[in-house]
């Protein structure tokens, strides 16, 4: 609220409203961990309720879902490296990284749209079977998570580039992270639940 | 994108084609007297646009006053038509219409936004703060909600209203049952409001926790925030539920995917587990704050210190706890079996456990103390007897055996509403007595107020009570009429002249508002009640913008009361005071609003182009926000001595 600033504290601490947008975002983290624990769970009551259409075994080509997990957990690192670079005031190396962990997002993206046209031609679309509508509209959110965080990234590029590393940007930027970093956690069970679980 | 011009307006119904007249004129005339009175400018830089949270918390009752009424109308045609069986008044499709608009807008858009508004208005205060921790998103929540409501309320002239009841289950809510786009506005109005209120609660999480004034621990904090930091808390567990389960809803109704289906390996009942982990919990989110509301008005026309404070906070955090373990008494029929039904039967009754301990200590405050029999403690009384009736009733139900008996009659309708009016109406009613003066600077009639409060207690009784006979008896719910033989006719019939009477008891109060406006005595005295307790009647009445000139210091609960008997911290020292920062007017939020609605409306008939193009305006918003840099505005040190000693006088000021 007031402009008080405390420059003993991390500079994305440092400003009062950076402090309470930052609780506030991990409140609504929450709330995301609980919308997709119910995507999960209506996931795990429908997955095997093929109707005749493929399986999960039939479909998933887990050497690329590999490669998809290890783009967004390298990712994950260099959005580390961020906040790092961040913290020492350098501009420069702050955006440098911030576009590579872009770039490792967008790969991710690329190879899910490819693996959603490959569903298709298979015949798998979201309205075979309740199987394939969770598991579509799951990876679809975590999707459309990663979309949205790209954007937002962008739109932090331009205001560092044009004010800065202050305490208002720097707690965007850490919200930012904290959101790519959950979006990390999220595919890790996307992994672990829908592919590994689905081909063992 | 093919748009049926011809099925776009509802045709061929007297009521509605009334009702469509109505609307178009009410619009003329709000539009006419704005531009006449030249009021555009004052409402959108005083009210529209504005973050201040009690300007925001009188928006949101006004919208809950409307809907009430909106709601209220619903109710009433019910009732016309059940009164007299074999009843042509309504045809069996309007009125499967009117009950599920009946439920909707009365817990979501009555309801909530009543209590929200309430939150609103007080949090702030009550903790010694200037605002809450995100103006502007508070104004964002109270936007999308508004727009949810608008959304869903066109439905009844615009494409015909959802008609699946407020619990839409699948399959009849799929589009294989409904094909009209009746129960797209349900899936899509609900959504947008269910994204504010979700703000709401991360808003007033944050607010609560992190921007008590000094000295206010937790267990120094009055119980009506502790009931709103709870509620807040379900609503951000309880909520994302709802959003992925209208998520399904639609893209079943919308996309041909198979989550809720007959066919194609979906499950109808995963719908009906969804819908209810989040609409029991839903059930706590409103009656929670009105349990605060209760108590602080009971302790404070009592004159007492509420009795076992510690025992109320552990009571509620046990009651939000259990609210997430008991949705499949909802559906004790669907036949899962007696050992989920028997886990589910103990966890509902352990429910009214602390739910009890809050009863007997709102008793134990009350006795012998002074109680003062004003309005707001006149609703508080007759919660505590009525409610009693739902929460026993509430019991009988959670019997999963006895269950089978009472599942889907209107002995189940008598019990929710014998919850949820005492529970919330009679709450938002005290609230609105209580509150009043400390927003608007007079009170509301006492003697109207009672011709409200006694139409409405002896309406709602004679409506509701008849009705859990008639479901012993074997009568249905949502059914729109009966046969002569059942000889359900003169309980019906009662039920009906008690609704008239309760609509009397809602005239009244509307009748009292108008009156008070016009001839109530106004007041500057910051304490208008006498014996207030807590910190939002340490200031001004009405509260100034800045709340508080120099923020006050707590060291115990009921800090005003400590206040007055100590004769400290009250007067204030000219020197003390510096410029205050407030957060300035947004007009982004707004026009947000608008945006979603559009693209609601867009949505629900399936123009996807349409939609796809209003949809860039949604981004475009939050670019704009990303980029905005509202710094807000300083309020001069002169504005607030000025103000400060006019309502103070000399007594309560010290200028060295």
């Amino acid at each position: 609220m007031e402009g008080k600033i405390n420059t003993s504290a991390p500079i994305e601490y440092q400003s009062e409203q950076s402090k309470l947008n930052i609780l506030g975002f991990w409140v609504f983290l929450a709330a995301e961990i609980i919308l997709f624990a119910t995507l999960f769970s209506v996931f795990g009551v429908l997955k095997d309720r093929t109707a005749g259409g493929p399986a999960g075994s039939e479909i998933f080509e887990i050497k690329d879902v590999i490669i998809q997990t290890l783009l967004l957990l390298t990712s994950s690192f260099t959005a580390g490296i961020v906040i790092f670079e961040m913290r020492r005031g350098n501009r420069r190396g702050l955006i440098i990284w911030l576009v590579i962990t872009l770039l490792f997002g967008l790969g991710f993206l690329s190879m899910e749209i490819n693996e959603f046209m490959h569903y298709y031609h298979e015949g798998a679309t979201m309205q075979t079977s309740a199987f394939l509508s969770s598991l579509f509209v799951l990876l679809g959110t975590h999707g459309a998570h990663v979309t949205l965080g790209t954007g937002w990234a962008i739109l932090i590029i331009i205001q560092l580039l044009t004010k800065g590393i202050n305490p208002t940007t720097a707690g965007k930027m850490h919200i930012w992270s904290l959101y790519w970093h959950f979006l990390d956690v999220i595919w890790i069970f996307i992994f672990t639940f829908v592919y590994l679980a689905g081909v063992l | 994108m093919d748009i049926k011009w011809d099925q776009l307006l509802v045709s061929g119904d007297p009521l509605i084609l009334g009702s469509q007249i109505a609307i178009v004129l009410t619009m003329v005339g709000v539009v006419a007297a704005l531009s006449y009175f030249k009021k555009w400018k004052w409402l959108w830089n005083g009210w529209l646009t504005s973050v201040d949270h009690k300007r925001i918390g009188i928006m949101y009752i006004i919208m809950g006053v409307l809907m009430f009424f909106r709601g209220g109308v619903d109710g009433l045609m019910m009732k016309a038509q059940t009164a007299v069986p074999e009843n042509t008044f309504l045809d069996a499709q309007h009125y499967n219409e009117v009950f599920t608009t009946h439920g909707v807008i009365m817990i979501l858009f009555m309801a909530m936004p009543m209590l929200i508004g309430i939150m609103n208005i007080v949090i702030p205060l009550q903790i010694g703060a200037r605002d809450v921790a995100f103006p502007q998103l508070n104004l964002l929540s109270f936007w999308l909600t508004f727009a949810g409501a608008m959304l869903f309320n066109v439905s009844f002239v615009i494409g015909g209203s959802p008609d699946a009841g407020w619990t839409s289950y699948f399959p009849l809510a799929g589009k294989e049952f409904t094909p009209g786009v009746g129960n797209n506005y349900y899936m899509i109005a609900l959504q947008i409001a269910g994204i504010g209120t979700l703000m709401t609660g991360i808003n007033f999480i944050v607010t609560i926790l992190k921007m008590r004034t000094k000295g206010m621990t937790l267990m120094r904090m009055p119980m009506f925030t502790w009931t709103s930091l709870i509620t807040s808390l379900i609503i951000v567990i309880a909520f994302p539920i709802f959003t992925v389960t209208l998520l399904l809803g639609m893209m079943d109704r919308l996309y041909g995917t198979h989550f809720f289906t007959v066919s194609g390996g979906g499950l109808d009942m995963l719908w009906s587990n969804l819908f209810w982990l989040w609409g029991h919990p839903e059930v706590y989110i409103v009656i929670l704050p009105a349990f605060g509301i209760y108590s602080e008005i009971i302790a404070t026309f009592t004159k007492k210190r509420l009795f076992g404070y510690g025992s109320m906070v552990i009571s509620i955090v046990l009651i939000s706890a259990l609210s997430m373990l008991v949705w499949v008494h909802h559906f004790y029929t669907m036949g899962v079996g007696p050992a989920v039904n028997t886990v589910f039967s103990i966890t509902t009754m352990m429910i009214s456990i602390p739910t009890g301990v809050k009863m007997f200590n709102w008793l134990f405050t009350m006795r012998k103390g002074r109680i003062e029999f004003t309005a707001p403690m006149m609703w508080a009384l007759a919660f505590i007897p009525t409610f009693l009736i739902g929460g026993v009733t509430g019991v009988m139900l959670a019997m999963a055996a006895a269950d089978f008996q009472y599942h889907n009659t209107l002995f189940l309708v008598a019990h929710f509403h014998y919850t949820l009016i005492p529970g919330v109406v009679y709450a938002v009613f005290a609230a609105l007595y209580y509150w009043w003066p400390k927003v608007f600077g007079f009170k509301l009639s006492e003697k109207i107020g009672k011709w409200h409060f006694w139409l409405f207690n002896i309406g709602f009784n004679l409506t509701f009570f008849p009705m859990f006979f008639l479901g012993l008896q074997g009568a249905v719910r949502r059914s729109y009429t009966y046969s002569e033989e059942s000889g359900f006719q003169p309980l019906f019939l009662l039920s009906g002249v008690g609704a008239l009477i309760l609509a009397a008891g809602f005239a009244a109060l509307c009748y009292n508002i108008y009156w008070s406006i016009r001839h109530a005595e106004r007041t500057t005295a910051n304490d208008p009640w006498g014996n207030a307790r807590t910190l939002e009647w340490a200031t001004a009445t009405p509260v100034p913008h800045y709340n508080f000139a120099t923020l006050p210091e707590v060291d115990s609960l009921d800090a005003y009361w400590e206040m007055k008997k100590n004769n400290k911290g009250f007067t204030l020292d000219k020197n003390q005071i510096k410029p205050i920062h407030m957060p300035g007017n947004s007009g982004l939020p707004a026009i947000m609003g608008g945006i979603f609605l559009v693209f609601g409306f867009f949505l629900v008939f399936e123009w996807h182009l349409l939609a796809a193009i209003v949809g860039i305006g949604i981004i475009a918003g939050l670019i704009m926000r990303s980029f905005e840099s509202n710094d807000g505005y300083h309020v001069p040190v002169d504005e607030i001595v000025k103000h400060e000693r006019t309502w103070r006088g000399e007594s309560k000021w010290k200028a060295k």
